[in-house]
């Protein structure tokens, strides 16, 4: 049946946009802006506080420290982190420099089939790498992977997300050219600007609708 | 909704006779009105973008056919599976199949504006299965048993006084609180269960890239996310006119999407989608099915005036600058888009003469042209819709359905009488003299109705000319 709607629909649609003229402007996009890489790290930083992101500007040899410190004042039970990525190599490294009060380590065991209890009930927070960052937008750029999969993002009540100062972009436009993302894109692109939030009840604003209620940013200066 | 028996008139009534519900709608118009002015704060700069977010719909129009042909040869070379619907009977059947497959009884939904088109809901708890709507907003209504009074904000009619009511009868166990964190709260819990334990998930497009086969979906509440990554299988459905040429047209429209939606920046997520689960990937799911839907929208694209309406990104901002929407709602509608885009949607979809007059709603005040991202000439579109109603020879369904013969004579003979001025001159005299008298029935008994019947002159003014002279000449 499928098929010869498809004929059917096309029949109908060729006839359609060969009906009469399209008048196509075609205006330049707004200039893009021309920020400093500190500039950058600022409106970045300005933006998604605005929208309740908590953000950390630290040194990139001493992000895991911040982070063990962070972990300890929150007294987080429960990190999910991904070996094998940079980010959760480092915080394995740091674990096992001395993990006193701090979260036990979690890996993201499996498939989500067998893993769904553990990551829906018995996850505090999860930790993830970026792509970068959209200083415009006020927004971060994931592509989870094997590594790193979709939900260690969304699931845990708190999501950590660390990014390199020097992978903050201007705009979003600028993110895709500069990487190509019309060649390559991954299974699942996100842009990812606050923690979970609705307005749904009389326009009233209320964190962790249904994802993260928190999302801290790390973000890493040489 | 939408039957014939609907009766637009008598809703429009009822909703303004009904003051809390005006009053909500007050309130939330005008601070989506407000956020929308703060967001946009550089009229050069937006202007600019609203001509590149007109450009990028129009030429997505104009080429249609082969962008839909190129999105679906890189969905299926991405592994996502593309289905065809001529009518929205025809996209129910192809969902509920995809179900029976999987033998899957459980659906979470994220909020999409095609499936309430489809009435899918409806459909599938007809054939016994279980759909969740998730969205906050969708869910409140679909608890109180209702429909979406906005696009964008679908609750808005309510206010927390009604959704506490609503959800301590409704929520198994939930305690009676005014408070929104807690009512959040509380459907958190409750759809957090409904996520981990779905067997399929069904979301809408907000668009589709044919350069790279990639569904874009836009969300603040992760909901979206969840109903996207979470089960074994993802059907996403969209408005065959949903489909933009190429990845570097996403984020003109974007910007223009939440900017005009909610007044953002951009939203908490974007959320890109290009394949199922690849191996060894541990999450998302196996299989995406893209349900494409034509309903009407392929009728719309020949008419080279009328295609304008096609250029919707479902934004809804132009209902949130409608006087007449801002305090009639949605409901009053009738029908699943309300506002001004509804207007000229609707009754190209459903035929003009199923949709009792909605277009005749507008004060043609222009303000949905001014903000509309893409540009659409709503009001121009209004015009030529509302000369459908009464053209025979019109091409929208149910054009002329208003044509009657006294009132073509009486257009007649308004003609005639202003083309030969003695006729005029006796009209006027006619009218001073018994124009008072005049039986209010029919249409001029509607129109007095409310409002104070205008005294005619006795004397014309051609004859106080020729009397008194001209003051001032």
């Amino acid at each position: 049946m499928s098929n010869t709607a498809r004929e059917r629909i096309f029949a109908k649609l060729r006839p359609a946009v060969a009906a009469g003229q399209f008048d196509i402007p075609s205006p330049e996009l707004p200039p893009r802006p021309e920020w400093t890489p500190s500039e950058k790290v600022q409106k970045l930083k300005t933006l998604m506080e605005a929208v309740r992101s908590e953000v950390h500007v630290v040194k990139a040899d001493a992000w895991t420290d911040a982070l063990k410190a962070l972990a300890r004042q929150r007294g987080f039970k429960t990190l999910l982190h991904g070996p094998g990525t940079q980010v959760g190599d480092a915080v394995k490294q740091a674990w096992s420099e001395g993990s006193g009060g701090l979260p036990a380590l979690r890996t993201y065991e499996g498939a989500i089939e067998n893993y769904k209890d553990t990551l829906f009930h018995d996850t505090d927070v999860g930790i993830t790498s970026t792509l970068g960052g959209i200083a415009e937008s006020g927004a971060l750029i994931l592509w989870p992977d094997a590594e790193e999969p979709r939900l260690m993002s969304l699931i845990p009540p708190i999501h950590i997300a660390v990014l390199d100062a020097d992978k903050i972009y201007a705009t979003f436009s600028e993110a895709m050219e500069r990487m190509s993302w019309s060649e390559k894109m991954p299974t699942n692109a996100l842009l990812i600007s606050g923690p979970s939030k609705t307005a749904d009840i009389e326009m009233t604003l209320a964190f962790g609708v249904h994802g993260p209620k928190e999302l801290i940013v790390f973000i890493l200066e040489p | 909704m939408g039957d014939q028996t609907f009766s637009f008139e008598k809703n429009v009534e009822t909703a303004l006779g009904d003051t809390q519900l005006r009053a909500n709608f007050e309130y939330a118009m005008s601070t989506l009105y407000q956020k929308r002015k703060a967001v946009f704060a550089d009229e050069a700069e937006t202007e600019r973008l609203r001509e590149v977010g007109n450009a990028v719909r129009q030429r997505a129009l104009s080429k249609l056919p082969e962008l839909l042909e190129k999105l679906e040869k890189k969905c299926i070379e991405n592994g996502i599976q593309v289905h065809w619907a001529e009518t929205t009977d025809e996209a129910n059947r192809i969902i509920l199949k995809i179900m029976d497959d999987h033998r899957a009884t459980r659906m979470v939904k994220g909020k999409s504006m095609v499936s309430e088109e489809m009435h899918l809901n409806k459909f599938l708890e007809e054939h016994g299965k279980e759909v969740m709507e998730t969205d906050l907003g969708e869910y409140i209504i679909q608890l109180a048993g209702e429909t979406p009074s906005h696009i964008i904000v679908p609750a808005v009619h309510k206010n927390k006084d009604q959704i506490a009511k609503l959800f301590h009868e409704k929520i198994p166990g939930a305690p009676y609180t005014e408070k929104v964190e807690e009512l959040n709260a509380l459907a958190r819990k409750t759809l957090r269960e409904k996520f981990q334990h779905a067997d399929i998930g069904l979301s809408g497009v907000n668009m589709a890239v044919a350069e790279t086969g990639t569904l874009c979906l836009v969300e603040n509440e992760g909901n979206g996310r969840m109903c996207t990554t979470v089960p074994p299988v993802h059907v996403a459905v969209m408005g065959l006119e949903k489909v933009v040429e190429k990845l570097s047209d996403v984020p003109p429209v974007l910007r223009l999407l939440t900017g005009s939606a909610t007044g953002q920046i951009i939203t908490t997520y974007f959320n890109m989608i290009t394949t199922p689960r690849k191996p060894g990937e541990k999450d998302g799911p196996e299989e995406v099915h893209l349900v494409i839907l034509d309903n009407g929208r392929s009728a719309i694209l020949k008419d080279p005036e009328l295609r304008q309406t096609l250029q919707c990104i479902r934004c809804g901002t132009c209902l949130n600058h409608c006087p007449v929407y801002t305090r009639i709602g949605g409901h009053a509608y009738g029908f699943v888009y309300p506002g001004p885009i509804g207007k000229i949607l609707t009754p190209q979809m459903e035929g003009l003469e199923k949709t009792g007059g909605i277009i005749s709603a507008s004060s043609l005040c222009n303000a949905c042209e001014e903000v509309c991202p893409v540009k659409i000439p709503i009001p121009e579109l209004i015009r030529r819709l509302r000369n459908e109603s009464y053209d025979s020879k019109g091409s929208v369904p149910g054009h002329g359905y208003k044509w009657n013969l006294p009132e073509v004579l009486v257009w007649k003979a308004w003609a005639l009488v202003n083309r030969y001025p003695r006729l005029n001159e006796l009209a006027m005299k006619v009218g001073g003299l018994f124009g008072d008298r005049f039986p209010k029935i029919g249409p001029l008994k509607q129109w007095t109705r409310v409002r104070t019947t205008p005294r005619l002159a006795r004397h014309s003014l051609h004859e106080l000319v020729k009397t008194e002279g001209v003051d001032h000449e």
